[in-house]
């Protein structure tokens, strides 16, 4: 289990004071929560093992109540916890006893759209898909695409730089964004960038995007907007081992397409995802790639007849192209509700999201494998081949401690070895608390003293988002003594 | 994650890293940070007693063509890097230009550390992003002279804070590069570009704004007045598409209708990358001895209007007309209007080329409001506390 830290008593003695003081910050009483009923839905966010009552919870509705509640917490040293929609899956928004969230679901407005120069201004706490669904009428879309994207708000995808399905072609958050609107831990309202590409000066925008609230609050985004393709259609293709799958996605790669997906699935995914979806997926294939190319029917052909014929070369178990938008759904049907598919049969489960060199993803499914078979736990692997990022879900029982903890351990060592051949801990998640006590693995200290000394250029007193990507005792070297 | 404390993960200095750190460390005045100095000529010129030189790093560390990656040294002349890549039909997907004839240095010296040091990018960043947009990973040594690094070697990944972005576009600033890891993209089998003759900038504006909001993935977009030297004999509204060779013919021909102008010419494959290049090396602009540069960055629908409020200036457009590339008198006035016209369309500008006289005593890029002033001091100090990198080369005083 991550530790967290103990509560302030000084700031726990306060409570009445905090609360009343967010009320006179927000202009709807309601908008500040301290009764434990309502504050219990703020206890947990997508990494729901971990759970921790929060002091208060405060929901602003514009950026000026959200300034004004940073002045009231800085000044009264209250930590801070921002929250989107909750759906961090590593833990980025879990409470803290003596800390305050500011949720920004409230704030969920779609200020505007400028197709000219297509680009759009939305407030933190608006869906990812919401702003799809407000320009796909005029043949427009937003790009980065989580797995969460019909619940996950855009505010909380800047935070953790979130990927998606579809980042091989379009890429992650960071890359299509191009203004912020910020508050800053002293309640200072900033913009960053604004309807231009690449400003002048030290790119903020990049260093915020996937700061994971250490830095600063984002209440507004400017996110680029892209015209939709003619169309897109997927293909299946199903191989005997994950070896040969692997030597499939690199001769796809080295053949210079690059398809806008690209998604491997190992066979308990494949058989998970079947059960749940009846997607006729191939049950007695080793793996399995779902591959999408965009562009109008006779390119959409041309480039599926490409790509079958790279796939034959590999000796497929079975290759399906989609020859029409509901079967290229209903390809895409199974891997949408992976993580559905795995809850109907494992109570809980945990997703990791490492990232590796694709050259390595044979040897390191093999030696997943094994660990499974040590650990006793059942994974199923489905990762973004193209750019190898992978997501084992390890499956375990929450209600057997021994169970989570070997879950925790299995993954820690999944992790681990991402980064012994050449990868990183986290592709798109973020490390939250998740992965926190891990980051030595991947950094030198000095090189996390580094960090931390740009998290403290943001935030002298270290209130913003607290115990979060830095591992604890040596953050508290960072902070502030009087703090 | 777990209570079994790892091995701490070293980063080993590499010797040549090392003894830059070792030249940060004695240093007791400013160091002039640069690479092969081909655009020492932006931002204001530093002061400096010594030079640190990441120039005599050289070389290819990895390049997997399969895994999209290629790492260099930062000293690595990029000519190098994009030969390498051509072998296996790959390139850098922002296109970083040569602005060695637009600066007056020698052609193909600049290395791959000075294109990310300045965050250039070509016409492709329009449609594919920007050259910190494909910067997986960095090697820097540190004002403190520590050798740090930050993402690494694969596609996605969003441990820690993100100080690839932040070097990227720091002109040694921040540390001095020693090495820089791009994601690169096979390059396209054919190019064809849409040349539409005699348009204004307004109205080449309109239809490049229809075709960035085309489905047929255009990725450049520009226009070139009248009379330069890539348009001699009048005004060109340019549309690029990169793709398959059938895919090129079928969006140019499709595109070009769709706009309105059927009987546009289509340039085929070598005259498009020919005229590309030129734009990309703004090889537009025809500068006068003694003249400035700016760039401007806007939203694409005010570019026009930043081109004619200049008085004096003359100037071009690029990503769809976000991108102004502008040259005039190296005055303070004209100066005053570049910044005038950038901030009146809510954009950006960069000092990009001027006698020392004028780059000493402007503002070479907006100045940011106090708060973020302020913590871009506090940043500067996280990792330059004695102020010894680079000085004053992009903001006045730090």
């Amino acid at each position: 289990m991550i530790s967290l830290p103990d509560p302030k008593p000084d700031v726990m003695a306060r409570r009445d004071a905090i609360v009343a003081g967010l009320r006179a910050a927000v202009s709807d009483e309601e908008g500040v929560i301290a009764d434990p009923i309502r504050l219990k839905p703020y206890e947990t966010d997508g990494l729901s093992a971990y759970r921790q009552m929060p002091l208060a919870v405060v929901l602003p509705e514009t950026t000026e109540e959200v300034a004004a509640v940073m002045r009231f917490c800085h000044a009264n040293g209250v930590r801070v916890v921002p929250r989107g929609a909750g759906t961090s899956l590593s833990g980025g928004a879990l409470p803290l006893a003596d800390a305050v969230v500011v949720g920004l679901m409230r704030m969920n407005q779609i200020l505007d759209v400028n197709y000219p120069d297509r680009c759009a201004t939305v407030q933190a706490g608006v869906t990812n898909i919401g702003i799809t669904n407000a320009v796909a009428d005029d043949g427009f879309f937003y790009a980065p695409d989580p797995s969460s994207q019909l619940a996950c708000m855009i505010g909380g995808n800047v935070n953790m730089n979130s990927g998606g399905a579809h980042c091989l072609k379009y890429g992650v958050t960071a890359n299509n964004l191009l203004g912020l609107k910020i508050v800053t831990v002293d309640g200072e309202i900033l913009d960053i960038g604004g309807e231009y590409l690449d400003a002048a000066g030290y790119d903020w925008l990049g260093l915020l995007t996937g700061s994971e609230g250490q830095l600063a609050l984002v209440t507004e985004v400017v996110v680029r907007i892209l015209r939709s393709p003619e169309g897109a259609r997927a293909m299946l293709v199903a191989f005997s081992s994950n070896e040969v799958a692997g030597a499939c996605v690199d001769s796809i790669i080295s053949s210079g397409i690059i398809p806008v997906a690209l998604e491997f699935m190992d066979r308990p995914a494949i058989h998970a995802c079947e059960a749940f979806a009846h997607a006729g997926y191939p049950l007695d294939a080793e793996a399995m790639l779902i591959i999408e190319v965009e562009g109008s029917v006779a390119e959409q052909d041309d480039l599926l007849a490409r790509l079958s014929d790279i796939c034959n070369r590999h000796d497929p178990i079975s290759l399906k192209v989609s020859q029409s938008a509901e079967e290229s759904l209903a390809i895409w049907k199974g891997r949408k509700g992976a993580f559905g598919a795995i809850g109907r049969i494992s109570p809980d489960y945990l997703c990791m999201d490492g990232t590796i060199p694709t050259s390595q993803l044979p040897l390191v499914l093999r030696r997943i494998q094994e660990m499974s078979d040590s650990y006793g736990l059942k994974v199923a692997n489905i990762f973004h081949a193209g750019d190898g990022n992978l997501h084992p879900l390890i499956m375990f029982d929450a209600n057997d401690p021994a169970s989570f903890q070997k879950a925790e351990h299995f993954g820690a060592d999944i992790l681990r070895l991402c980064v012994d051949v050449g990868g990183c801990l986290t592709g798109e998640h973020g490390v939250g608390v998740e992965k926190r006590d891990l980051m030595p693995y991947q950094f030198a200290e000095h090189e996390l003293e580094q960090q931390r000394r740009i998290k403290s250029a943001f935030d002298p007193g270290w209130l913003l988002n607290p115990s979060k990507v830095f591992p604890l005792q040596a953050a508290a070297q960072s902070m502030p003594r009087a703090a | 994650m777990t209570p079994t404390a790892p091995a701490a993960r070293g980063i080993i200095p590499t010797p040549a890293e090392a003894a830059i750190a070792a030249q940060v460390v004695a240093a007791r005045e400013p160091l002039h940070v640069r690479g092969a100095g081909s655009k020492a000529g932006m931002l204001r010129p530093v002061q400096a007693a010594g030079t640190v030189s990441a120039a005599g790093l050289s070389g290819i560390g990895l390049y997997a063509p399969k895994e999209l990656i290629i790492s260099a040294l930062a000293g690595t002349p990029l000519h190098e890097i994009e030969t390498a890549l051509a072998a296996h039909g790959q390139h850098l997907i922002a296109e970083p230009p040569d602005l060695s004839g637009l600066l007056g240095t020698a052609p193909n010296t600049q290395t791959i550390g000075g294109v990310v040091a300045t965050n250039l990018s070509g016409p492709r960043r329009v449609a594919w992003g920007a050259t910190r947009d494909h910067l997986m990973g960095v090697r820097a040594v540190t004002g403190r002279g520590e050798v740090i690094h930050s993402g690494g070697r694969v596609l996605k990944n969003v441990t820690g804070l993100d100080l690839c972005k932040l070097f990227a576009g720091s002109h040694g600033t921040l540390g001095v590069l020693t090495e820089a890891t791009m994601k690169v993209l096979p390059a396209p089998e054919d190019t064809g570009t849409i040349a539409v003759p005699g348009l204004d900038a307004a109205a080449a504006v309109t239809v490049l704004s229809a075709a960035l909001g085309s489905p047929y993935g255009v990725s450049g977009a520009a226009w070139l007045p009248a009379g330069t030297p890539l348009s001699p004999d009048g005004s060109l509204t340019l549309i690029r598409i990169e793709d398959f060779a059938k895919s090129v013919s079928y969006r140019t021909g499709k595109l070009r209708a769709e706009l309105g102008y059927p009987k546009a010419d289509i340039l085929d494959g070598v005259a498009s990358r020919a005229l590309w290049r030129g734009v990309r090396d703004v090889r537009a602009l025809t500068v006068a001895d003694g003249d400035a540069v700016w760039r401007v960055s806007t939203r694409p629908s005010a570019g026009p209007g930043v081109l004619a409020a200049v008085p004096g200036a003359s100037g071009f457009l690029d990503w769809g007309g976000g991108l102004i590339w502008l040259t005039g008198p190296a005055t303070q006035a004209t100066h005053r209007a570049v910044e005038a016209a950038a901030r009146a369309a809510r954009g950006v500008w960069t000092l990009m080329r001027a006698p020392d006289s004028l780059r000493n005593t402007v503002d070479v890029v907006p100045p940011e409001p106090a708060p973020l002033a302020a913590i871009a001091r506090r940043v500067k100090a996280a990792l330059d506390p004695r102020g010894i990198l680079n000085p004053g080369r992009i903001y006045a005083g730090f």
